[in-house]
């Protein structure tokens, strides 16, 4: 070893005939690390390349276009569109939305504003856990347990009060049969509900003191700090948190699965069975025969995996925005 | 000053707010049924031929354990890959790439890549692996739950690496480490509990997955440690019983259900206990 | 300087094989001609950035061996960047580069040549928060010694004991070696650090606000130990402590907006200062 010490102990001399120590074994070292993170670059590449190649001839045989503007998935006469799939993939995710956002805007008030000290922690670690429980026990739950309660005690209900509604009113009609799109979504919404309600968290708890405590100053209530000074500071992040919540509904599998009825059809009402990228895939992959049909289900995953790609790549963007506002402003 | 207004506002207030504590128990709500709803109905059926018991055909008594094992193994061997390749990664993004534009792009697949939907990580490994080796077996399982592992110990490396001061490297270097014993030897050791929860969420993170084993791992019957084989695992065999229409199966799928949840919310729970602890 | 004088004996000599660097210092307001002591570290035009921020600007200065060198200047005056230079510590960060020469015994470590880790092996550093690695006390003390020498396990042990009597910590942690090095106090650390820096048997002992972080008493210990180092080592301190200066330090430098304003030995420059802006600064009207 080139860097072996003297016999009185001193350090030699450092020149450039010494070698240098270390530097070897550096090189190897950030090369190692630099592979990897390569990798994860390039899986999502390998993603993309693998379902088009997967997807190539159905796109081939009926053209992306037409694939996707047609509402028919007929394996006996080989003849499959997107249409219904992306329809319920669509609807769900968005019934999701509606009624996940509000709900997690008002869980991340009430962790940053308004609970105190020793119960910020507990809540906040429940509502994550509610992200941590696998989507196959919603699914089970949601078929054995919510959707019989549900057409029981308040699918009627909603058929008979809101189903003569002007405009909405056909969104409510149908047979009460617990499943359905409308179960879809709000079990999504309730999957989705923690990832946003963590991201809203975070991002309001980015605010600068200085901003609400002036809010305050001036007598501000705290809905009024929170509506007026909060969100405005924080509505990119926010935003962005629902799009990350967005890209999950959009992709979940197995809950959907369970409860979404799991037939090919594009109703106006949302207590009918529909069916949605994910579920057509979990369903019917392992089964598919024939080479058209498996490239028929790789191309809705390749619809979906663009889906998500765009939603998710605008969340990103979009927290990346509120951070280096936030470097800015501090 | 206008107290009709003043009131109005208070009023608005105390709504809103009373609207926000009503989300968050609507929120609790929901973790508490669904909790509920596993405990009943699965621990009557948790037993001793569960853990010893391979599942059986339909409208026979069994157990979970060709299942429990396969998903034992599939989880392993998923950390296995996932873990260091994300380790390492993750290294990257901190010690070597910081704010380059090539570690920018790597952050950003890989958030991506964290929120992607994991059945279309089972289609990937599915074109990848399992039509070239043509047929499922326990090896692409395992590689897609390396995948869904991958980004989540990048994540949380890069974060926890982030959290070790440079003062701290910078004393390390000033001994005259080179950079390689100041990562492997000090910094790696002062991040090690937070690095560990990372490993230990994307263990639970796939533990319960079930898309991306439809079409990698699929499901045997039978008692196999062989990963070449088809794959019997938890997610799968609770998908496939519960859509049965035998009870056997169905009481199977539940107490497999509430051992799949109890045991992720353990592990979230130990790694959030963990991480406080460190700090 | 390839072919500068490697070791330590020809150094003496120096100063005085030479002439440009007294050419040089001659143009500068630094006294440093007048001093008796040879030279262990010789800084010349050096120049440092941060990014676009212009740091240190041509900077001339000869640091004595076996002596304590302080550098004082109100915050942001580059003291420690100036510190920070003479292991190329800096380097850690991409956005940092020196020019000019920084000759140790002769050889200049600015080279590009210059073997990192060997150079902060012969310079070591303590920093301003104490940082003990997250391990046991002992192999706290022994991580640098692992690195460039192979020693028996008793070797090894009497050079760790060796280091932390140096370091005056040897009758606080003989009975808890094995314990983790964070949970000492802050004081210890901080001697924790120190012994880790002199477990190496560096040269030069780069201190940078060494005692800022400390209270009163662990600060008069580590002063102490300053004062009993210097005889086996070359050390440079910068504090933003002026009695702190005066009390550890054989030569003083002070230093504002990235010049070296006026450098000479402690008791010239706080009883007798050449220059006005040091005279302000050592009586407090600014900084």
């Amino acid at each position: 070893m080139s860097t072996e010490l003297t016999t009185d102990g001193s350090i030699p001399a450092t020149d450039a005939r010494t070698g240098r120590t270390g530097h070897l074994a550096d090189k190897a070292f950030r090369g190692l690390t630099q592979f990897f993170a390569l990798l994860v670059a390039l899986s999502v590449l390998g993603v993309f390349i693998t379902l088009l190649v997967g997807a190539w001839p159905a796109l081939e045989q009926y053209g992306f276009f037409n694939f996707l503007t047609t509402n028919d998935w007929n394996p006996v006469t080989d003849v499959y569109g997107a249409v219904a799939p992306i329809y319920g993939t669509l609807v769900t995710s968005l019934l999701a939305l509606l009624i996940g956002v509000p709900v997690s805007f008002g869980i991340a008030l009430f962790i940053t504003e308004l609970a105190p000290v020793w119960l910020k922690r507990p809540i906040g670690v429940a509502i994550e856990l509610l992200a941590a429980v696998p989507s196959i026990i919603y699914g089970m739950w949601g078929l054995f347990v919510f959707a019989p309660w549900f057409s029981e005690n308040v699918q009627p209900w909603m058929t008979d009060n809101l189903g003569d509604w002007p405009l909405i009113g056909g969104l409510f009609q149908g047979p009460p049969m617990g499943i359905g799109m409308f179960t879809a979504g709000l079990i999504l919404a309730i999957m989705i509900i923690p990832f946003m309600a963590a991201v809203m968290r975070d991002v309001f708890e980015t605010v600068p003191p200085v901003y609400k405590e002036s809010a305050y100053g001036l007598g501000g209530t705290t809905w009024e700090v929170v509506w007026k000074v909060v969100l405005p500071y924080t509505k990119i992040g926010v935003v962005g948190g629902i799009m990350l919540g967005l890209g999950r509904a959009l992709g979940e599998t197995m809950a959907v699965t369970f409860v979404i009825g799991n037939s090919h059809n594009v109703s106006g009402s949302l207590f009918m069975p529909g069916n949605t990228i994910s579920s057509t895939l979990a369903n019917e992959f392992t089964e598919a025969d024939g080479a058209i049909y498996t490239s028929s289900l790789i191309s809705l995953g390749l619809v979906l995996f663009l889906l998500t790609f765009v939603v998710l790549a605008i969340a990103k963007l979009m927290l990346i925005r509120l951070k280096a506002k936030e470097g800015k402003a501090s | 000053m206008n107290s009709s207004l003043y009131l109005r506002r208070r009023l608005i207030n105390a709504f809103n707010l009373t609207v926000s504590v009503l989300t968050t128990l609507f929120g609790l709500f929901w973790l508490g049924w669904l909790l509920w709803t596993l405990f009943s109905n699965g621990l009557q059926w948790i037993n001793l031929d569960l853990f010893t018991q391979s599942t059986p055909p339909p409208g026979e008594a069994g157990g979970l354990a060709n299942a429990i094992v396969g998903s034992l193994m599939l989880t392993g061997l998923g950390v296995l890959i996932g873990a260091p390749a994300g380790v390492l990664a993750g290294t990257f993004l901190c010690e070597f790439g910081r704010s380059s534009r090539f570690a920018s792009v790597v952050r950003f697949v890989n958030d991506i890549l964290l929120s992607a939907p994991s059945i279309i990580i089972g289609v990937f490994i599915y074109g990848v692996v399992v039509v070239s080796t043509g047929h499922f077996s326990g090896w692409a399982g395992g590689l897609a739950l390396a995948l869904i592992v991958l980004p989540v110990v990048v994540r949380t490396t890069e974060d926890m690496l982030h959290l070790v001061p440079d003062q701290m490297r910078e004393a390390a270097a000033a001994l005259g480490a080179p950079q390689w014993k100041v990562v492997s030897a000090i910094v790696y050791r002062a991040a090690a509990r937070g690095i560990a929860t990372g490993i230990l969420l994307g263990i639970a993170r796939i533990s319960g997955e079930t898309a991306p084993l439809l079409f990698t791992a699929l499901n045997n019957q039978f008692w196999t440690t062989d990963m070449s084989q088809p794959m019997s695992n938890l997610p799968v065999v609770i998908f496939q019983f519960a859509m049965s229409p035998y009870d056997d199966w169905q009481h199977l799928a539940w107490a497999g259900s509430l051992l799949i949840t109890v045991t992720i919310l353990l592990l979230n729970i130990i790694a959030r206990i963990w991480l406080r602890e460190g700090k | 300087m390839k072919a500068g004088p490697l070791d330590s004996g020809t150094t003496g000599q120096y100063q005085m094989s030479a002439p440009d660097s007294v050419a040089a210092s001659a143009s500068e307001p630094v006294s440093v001609d007048t001093m008796l002591d040879s030279s262990k570290i010789t800084v010349r035009d050096l120049n440092f950035h941060y990014g676009k921020f212009h740091a240190l600007k041509d900077i001339n200065i000869r640091i004595p061996e076996k002596k304590v060198t302080a550098f004082i200047g109100p915050s942001g005056c580059g003291k420690s960047t100036l510190l920070r230079t003479m292991n190329r510590i800096y380097e850690l960060y991409p956005d940092q580069r020196a020019s000019g020469e920084i000759l140790l015994d002769g050889c200049n470590v600015l080279d590009r040549k210059q073997d990192l880790n060997l150079l902060r092996a012969k310079v070591g550093m303590v920093f301003q928060k104490p940082t003990p690695f997250p391990m046991s006390v002992f192999d706290n003390v022994a991580f640098g010694v692992k690195l460039y020498e192979r020693l028996s396990r008793v070797d090894m042990e009497e050079r760790v004991e060796w280091a932390l009597r140096k370091a005056a910590l040897w009758d606080e942690v003989k009975d808890k070696l094995h314990q983790g090095g964070t949970r000492l106090s802050g004081g210890q650390q901080q001697r924790l650090c120190i012994a880790r820096g002199i477990a190496v048997k560096p040269e030069v002992l780069l201190l940078d606000e060494p005692a800022s972080a400390l209270d009163p008493i662990s600060t008069l210990k580590i002063e102490e130990l300053i004062n009993e180092l210097k005889d086996d080592y070359t050390i440079v301190i910068v504090t933003h402590n002026m009695q702190q200066a005066s009390r550890v330090s054989d030569y003083t430098a002070f230093m504002y907006l990235g010049e070296l304003v006026e450098f000479d030995d402690t008791t010239t420059i706080f009883t007798a200062p050449a220059n006005k802006q040091t005279e302000d600064y050592i009586t407090g009207r600014y900084g």
